[in-house]
């Protein structure tokens, strides 16, 4: 990031006023705070899993139905590229916009935590995947089969980067039920990777599709 | 809704190929001896007396209120993405000015589950997700 743009960017000048307020304002109550977190000698192991889809397919419902915190919201900063040529190295009038990030957590053990990164699914939000799946133990694709196709730039981009993904679809109140073969077929996912039909308000779904992830991930790591 | 089973689009009918754009968000200042991954834990170092004195001096704490932000919220064990949230600043620029810290020796940067932060989990680490899901 140049200096301009550093010094020019609208969160960096705020942060001096939001600061001492951002502290209590967000804080887990003090009866909410676990061990880990305030024993500074030792950090827990950190580990994370990505939630991704579409605008609206769940993604924070999904989150917040696990999370041990309110999840809280992350940006970066993005560059704007052209459309037409998409090349970044050569768009002179550059336009950076901040894009939004939803993380929630899970205390697993008492030096074990896991995260969960919802992050938007199109493909110019590409740059901020390369950074996050770096040492995720997966992905969570979501699907709505009401806009399916909403789901395909993720699924190209795990495919193409090889982090072990399954598939779930986020069931709405009053939209069509499919089998999840039909799903499967539609989508092309090959038939080791599971492809389930799921209620991202609901708790227990939520952790049967973690668990039917790791588990999967399990399967693909060598012994 | 109309009436009858809905035909589902199949992906890879308008096909182009996959690309995976050769962009990152570390480049530039970011010096990238620490490796700060939005779930990487960081946590204040307190400094002795002395060496304090000698960083109060040092130009890059001096009216750089953020950067003193950041060590106050690492009085506990925080993530990089936690820090980018509570603070409402970018995840990049939390990136610098903590590796900036780190090079000052105020914050300690951890590991994380992946040797490195690289890589993937290894079988053990996921087996250990696997019991703790089970047990939520």
């Amino acid at each position: 990031m140049d200096s301009v743009a550093f010094r020019n960017s609208v969160a960096f000048r705020n942060t001096v006023t939001d600061a001492a307020f951002a502290d209590t304002a967000f804080e887990d109550s003090e009866a909410d705070l676990k061990a880990w977190q305030t024993d500074r000698t030792r950090a827990p192991v950190a580990t994370k899993i990505v939630v991704a889809g579409g605008f609206g397919v769940g993604k924070t419902t999904l989150v917040t139905a696990v999370s041990e915190i309110t999840p809280l919201q992350t940006e970066a900063l993005m560059t704007e590229a052209s459309e037409e040529t998409d090349d970044l190295t050569a768009t002179p009038g550059k336009l950076t916009t901040t894009v939004a990030m939803d993380f929630g957590r899970l205390t697993l053990d008492d030096d074990l935590v896991l995260y969960l990164f919802g992050t938007p699914g199109q493909q110019r939000f590409w740059f901020m995947w390369d950074d996050l799946v770096r040492g995720a133990i997966g992905a969570v694709v979501m699907a709505d089969t009401r806009r399916l196709k909403d789901c395909f730039p993720a699924l190209d981009y795990f495919e193409s980067c090889g982090l072990p993904y399954v598939v779930a679809v986020n069931h709405f109140d009053g939209s069509e039920r499919f089998e999840p073969e039909d799903v499967r077929e539609a989508l092309t996912i090959p038939a080791h990777i599971p492809v389930m039909i799921m209620d991202a308000r609901r708790r227990i779904s939520v952790i049967e599709t973690l668990l039917s992830l790791v588990a999967h991930a399990l399967d693909e790591t060598p012994e | 809704m109309s009436s009858g089973p809905k035909k589902l689009p199949v992906r890879g009918g308008d096909r182009k190929p996959a690309r995976v754009r050769p962009y990152s968000l570390t480049g530039g200042r970011t010096r990238f001896g620490h490796v700060l991954l939005v779930e990487t834990f960081v946590a204040a170092l307190e400094a002795p007396e002395e060496r304090r004195e000698l960083m109060n001096g040092c130009l890059s704490s001096r009216g750089m209120p953020e950067m003193q932000a950041i060590v106050e919220l690492c009085r506990r064990m925080r993530t990089v993405a936690e820090i980018a949230a509570l603070l409402r600043m970018p995840l990049g620029v939390v990136r610098v000015l903590l590796s900036d810290l780190a090079d000052q020796g105020k914050i300690r940067v951890y590991g994380t589950g992946t040797a490195h932060g690289a890589g993937r989990p290894d079988r053990a680490l996921l087996e250990r997700v696997l019991n703790g899901l089970r047990r939520l």
